[in-house]
């Protein structure tokens, strides 16, 4: 059974934890905004977002409080803890070194 | 960090986990939802925006389970599954269930009882603080390494040693209580002041000892124990201070002793009562040489080895010879661990059991193991379905050691009761075969031992049948009228059987011999008649303890008459020093014509007995020469003695001993041999052969130096001879009331049989045989249920072929030997096996001298083990062999 997702399962992590830094989220605004600020470029399945979060939320790196969201209903908004804010510099950083070597290869080989 | 995050996260979904779900979904279908509204403000239909949102959002049962696997719970609804499926098996088959649970009930049961007392005997530390700094204390002879201290070389022990924090000596004794109620007898001891302090036991009221109180001349004082204090003072508060009469004398209370002092070392009875010994003021206090029964107990410095505490006091010991050759000439110190001494002799026989033990629980799970194999074979179309939908074979093993571990479980929870119930009942029906056993209970340990062991069997039988199930081939399950495999199952069963046979074998052989041992000692010639004697103490009246050793002699006189003239007594002597297997006394002595030696250790030691004319008619023991002692051997006449044949032959071979001289050390002068009498086992039916100490002597009682007298005062020993027909126990209530109506003041106490006496000193080796007896008995039982269950298998699985074989022509005969023929093999490859193994395993009964009289490879025992259980075997089989024979072969043709 194959994820219908074009991102590896620690990208789309390093994405949400990004997500929700500046302020608290519910999933389907995560979705949104992942899309948006990417210009459509980044699809993410709606689906593969829940069992990323909660995920993260076993791991201690977000927690999840439920409250009124934008058209008065009953939502669970995502943030982050301490540890996940550790987490996505220290995901930030490997994912920059990554690039960069990507990107050296590419112009050098 | 965050592993613990995920556990703590774990744990609490476990308890939320409905609240959890409906979170979930309420969850999942705002993000629907929302897409929805999204979709239907860019223009789409409702249904076509319901849709789409449904599409783009993915697969909800999907995402549903991936979501609740990020809550780390995959691990638990697994094994949760295993479980109910497990239980849901179990209860479809009852009679397989009930049958595997009471057989592992049965081993696992008797594994805890056995660790419970092995536990609480020889792991548990002794219930002092660092127990294990605490030594015996022993003076060293040249022919005697373990024995008594005599007091003025205990006071330089204690002073100049440097390797010990404290040291003590105590001495047993029995004292009269007048003035508190009924006049009793109380066990007690006289103790240095140090005593309680080199155990770290404190009073549970009042106080220790001081050395103030240690000193001679000083106001006498006592501590109680607890049970004493509620028996006697209802626990009251106000003890303190009060004096209690011992021996006539008062002594003031000052403080208690905490119930859980019992320390039954020197003798096996609980003490009530302690006084400090300077307070007893007997003259052998003041002497160098006289031994009184003093023993020593030490605590090491921290730190400290036995090998530089042996040292130590070796030196101290040298130092002393040195200084007081005649008294101490050839003696040292010697010690060893107090555990040791307590434990020590039970510890090969505690460690036989437990292995003994194990072996019934081996072959209680190859019973199990047997069942349950037989049973998958039922069960093989179940698994190859499950096999053929993904379950991986992981997975199915895991599935099936659930089953077995929830039996062994079951077996275990059951095999506790039974054990805690047996181990209970055992001990109260011989109390005096372990030492410790009050100690013994279910703590901690004990209880994990029991979880640990019912896991390891549950995985144990398990693995055999979850293996054999695992690797069953889809194909030849699915077929039409296949039966199961036969051919490769067929060979695990028998060597099953054969196992249990040979291991029950063992237990058989360990048991007949223990058996033959004892039969061997009962038949042991102590010496004497044992039957129908009685022995028991006197304690002379209060106003004797300041009588003149004429007034005493006339006392003592007067009571033989009254006790001789008590209707059922035949014959009756008073006792002192030695009696067989119950008490020792000890001289030395030279022979007249050699020159006195230098100091005690150079002369012969020889075990005395005082006694009377009649004691020769009490204990029936062959006079072999010569005479025994009249009524005119007394204190007017030369002194006379009689001895043994052991100290006849060893000290005048070859010649007549009558007439010589012998002189005792501490006598004023020689007494001449008038008579040879046979030898009695003063040690015990197994063990005086091998002591060195065996020269025996007799004194007549009335020719006691006047100095004995005052020792006589505090109490004598007296033996009697019976015609009651119902034992000799009968004669204590009349003995009793006599000797009340001669002086009411007397105090007539520990009666006891002198057979009994005999058969306490083999108590522990009659446990010993009852328990390997038990386990063998229940592994017998054990392994015959297994050949009955496995034959009875065999003879289901080859109903088809009995019926062709019989519609072929097959003759009864023929039939039982096809059905026979299997068990009869399996047992005897079994006992084969058994006797082989049991050759080489009872060579651990005779190193550790658990044996008497038989060798550890005896032909007759083997042969008999052997043949028993190859009847019982062949019974067993012979059962399920019957209905092999009433297979009708239209019927079983017919069976699919």
């Amino acid at each position: 059974m194959d994820k219908k997702t074009d991102l590896l399962q620690g990208t789309l992590d390093l994405l949400i934890l990004r997500t929700i830094a500046l302020e608290p989220l519910h999933g389907w605004a995560i979705g949104q905004r992942i899309q948006q600020i990417s210009k459509d470029v980044l699809q993410v399945q709606q689906g593969s977002l829940y069992p990323a979060l909660h995920r993260l939320e076993h791991r201690g790196l977000v927690k999840a409080d439920w409250g009124p969201s934008e058209n008065n209903r009953r939502a669970k908004f995502y943030s982050l803890t301490k540890a996940g804010r550790k987490q996505l510099e220290t995901e930030r950083a490997s994912w920059e070194r990554l690039a960069a070597a990507v990107a050296q290869i590419l112009e050098t080989a | 960090m965050e592993w613990l995050n995920a556990f703590v996260n774990s744990a609490r979904s476990l308890f939320r986990r409905r609240r959890d779900e409906q979170a979930l979904n309420e969850e999942l279908r705002f993000h629907v939802d929302r897409q929805i509204e999204q979709n239907l403000a860019a223009g789409m239909r409702p249904d076509e925006a319901r849709y789409a949102a449904l599409r783009s959002f993915g697969n909800t049962a999907v995402v549903g389970e991936e979501t609740r696997e990020a809550w780390g719970l995959r691990a638990f609804d697994v094994w949760r599954q295993d479980l109910k499926y497990g239980l849901r098996m179990l209860r479809k088959n009852p009679g397989l269930a009930a049958i595997a649970v009471l057989t592992l009930a049965l081993g696992i049961g008797a594994n805890t009882a056995l660790f419970s007392i092995v536990n609480g005997v020889l792991l548990n530390p002794l219930p002092f603080p660092n127990s294990d700094q605490l030594v015996m204390l022993h003076e060293s002879k040249p022919n005697f390494q373990a024995g008594a201290i005599p007091y003025l070389n205990f006071l330089d022990w204690q002073r100049e040693n440097h390797t010990f924090a404290s040291m003590a000596l105590s001495r047993g004794y029995s004292f009269n209580l007048t003035g508190t109620g009924e006049p009793e007898r109380l066990q007690g001891q006289w103790v240095t002041a140090s005593f309680f302090g080199t155990f770290g036991v404190k009073p549970v009221i009042g106080r220790d000892f001081t050395s103030d109180d240690d000193q001679y001349g000083a106001g006498p004082v006592a501590l109680i124990s607890a049970s004493l204090w509620k028996r006697k003072f209802g626990s009251a508060p106000d003890v303190l201070g009060r004096t209690v009469r011992l021996d006539g004398r008062g002594y003031t209370i000052v403080g208690v002793i905490p119930a859980s002092f019992d320390l039954r070392v020197w003798n096996d009875q609980r003490s009530d009562i302690y006084a400090p010994i300077r307070i007893w003021n007997h003259p052998g206090l003041r002497s160098r040489q006289a031994a009184l029964w003093l023993h020593g107990i030490g605590r090491m410095k921290p730190g400290v080895t036995l090998e530089q505490a042996k040292a130590d006091l070796a030196r101290v010991a040298a130092n002393l010879a040195a200084a007081y050759p005649n008294a101490d000439r050839g003696t040292s110190a010697s010690m060893e661990p107090l555990r040791e001494r307590i434990v020590g002799r039970v510890r090969p026989l505690l460690l036989v059991l437990m292995a003994a033990v194990g072996i019934v629980l081996l072959i209680a799970c190859v019973n199990v193991a047997n069942l349950l194999l037989a049973r998958s074979t039922g069960r093989s179309r179940e698994f190859a379905i499950r096999a053929a939908l993904g379950a991986g074979r992981a997975r199915v093993i895991r599935q099936l050691l659930t089953e077995s571990v929830l039996l062994a479980t079951a077996g275990g929870g059951l095999g506790l009761l039974l054990a805690w119930w047996g181990t209970r009942a055992g001990l109260a029906a011989l109390p005096m075969a372990i030492p410790r056993s009050q100690e013994v209970g279910l703590d901690g340990r004990v209880l994990l031992f029991a979880a640990a062991i019912s896991l390891l069997s549950g995985i144990l039988f398990g693995l055999a049948p979850a293996l054999r199930i695992s690797r069953t081939g889809l194909d030849n399950v699915l077929k039409e009228g296949a039966r199961g495999s036969s051919g490769a199952n067929h060979r695990v069963h028998s060597i099953l059987v054969v196992a249990e046979v040979a291991l029950a074998l063992v237990l058989l052989a360990g048991a007949g011999l223990m058996i033959r041992t004892l039969a061997r000692l009962w038949r042991v010639d102590p010496g004497f008649d044992p039957h129908n004697v009685l022995a028991f103490n006197v304690g002379l009246p209060p106003s004797m303890t300041k009588g003149s050793p004429a007034a005493i002699r006339g006392y003592i006189r007067s009571l033989e008459e009254t006790i001789e003239s008590t209707p059922g007594v035949r014959a009756v002597s008073l006792l002192g020093g030695s009696f067989p297997m119950w008490s020792e006394d000890d001289w030395t002595f030279w022979l007249e014509g050699q020159p006195k030696p230098q100091s005690e250790s150079e002369m012969n030691g020889v075990l005395n007995y005082q006694v009377d004319p009649g004691y020769l008619s009490v204990m029936n023991i062959p006079l072999e020469r010569g005479r025994f002692f009249t009524t005119h051997d007394d204190e007017h006449s030369a002194p006379v003695v009689v001895v043994d044949d052991v100290l006849a032959s060893k000290f005048f071979p070859n010649q007549d001993p009558l007439g010589r001289l012998i002189h005792f050390n501490g006598a004023p002068g020689p007494s001449e041999i008038v008579g040879v009498v046979g030898h009695v086992k003063q040690w015990g039916l197994d063990s005086d052969d091998q002591n060195t100490l065996r020269a025996e002597v007799y004194e007549p009682m009335r020719q006691q130096a006047d100095e004995a007298m005052g020792l006589v005062s505090g109490g004598v020993g007296v033996a009697v001879r019976t015609s009651a027909p119902d034992g000799p126990e009968e004669m204590i209530e009349p003995l009793r009331r006599t000797l009340r109506q001669m002086n009411g003041e007397m105090v007539v106490y520990g009666f006891e049989s002198v057979q009994n006496i005999i058969s306490d000193s083999l108590a522990n080796r009659r446990f010993s045989m009852i328990l390997l007896g038990a386990f063998a008995a229940l592994a017998l039982v054990l392994a015959s249920v297994g050949i009955y269950g496995v034959t009875s298998y065999f003879v289901g699985q080859r109903t088809q072929e009995i019926g062709i074989r019989v519609a072929l022509g097959a003759q009864r005969r023929d039939v039982l030997q096809l059905v026979l023929g299997d068990g009869a093999r399996m047992t005897l490859i079994g006992v084969a096996a058994g006797l082989a193994a049991a050759l080489g395993l009872t060579r651990i009964l005779t190193k550790y001298s658990l044996l008497f009289g038989v060798s550890a490879t005896d032909p007759l025992t083997l042969l008999a083990v052997a043949l028993l259980l190859t009847m019982v075997a062949f019974a067993a089989c012979y059962i399920p062999a019957r209905r092999a024979l009433r297979v009708d072969p239209v019927i079983a043709l017919r069976y699919e």
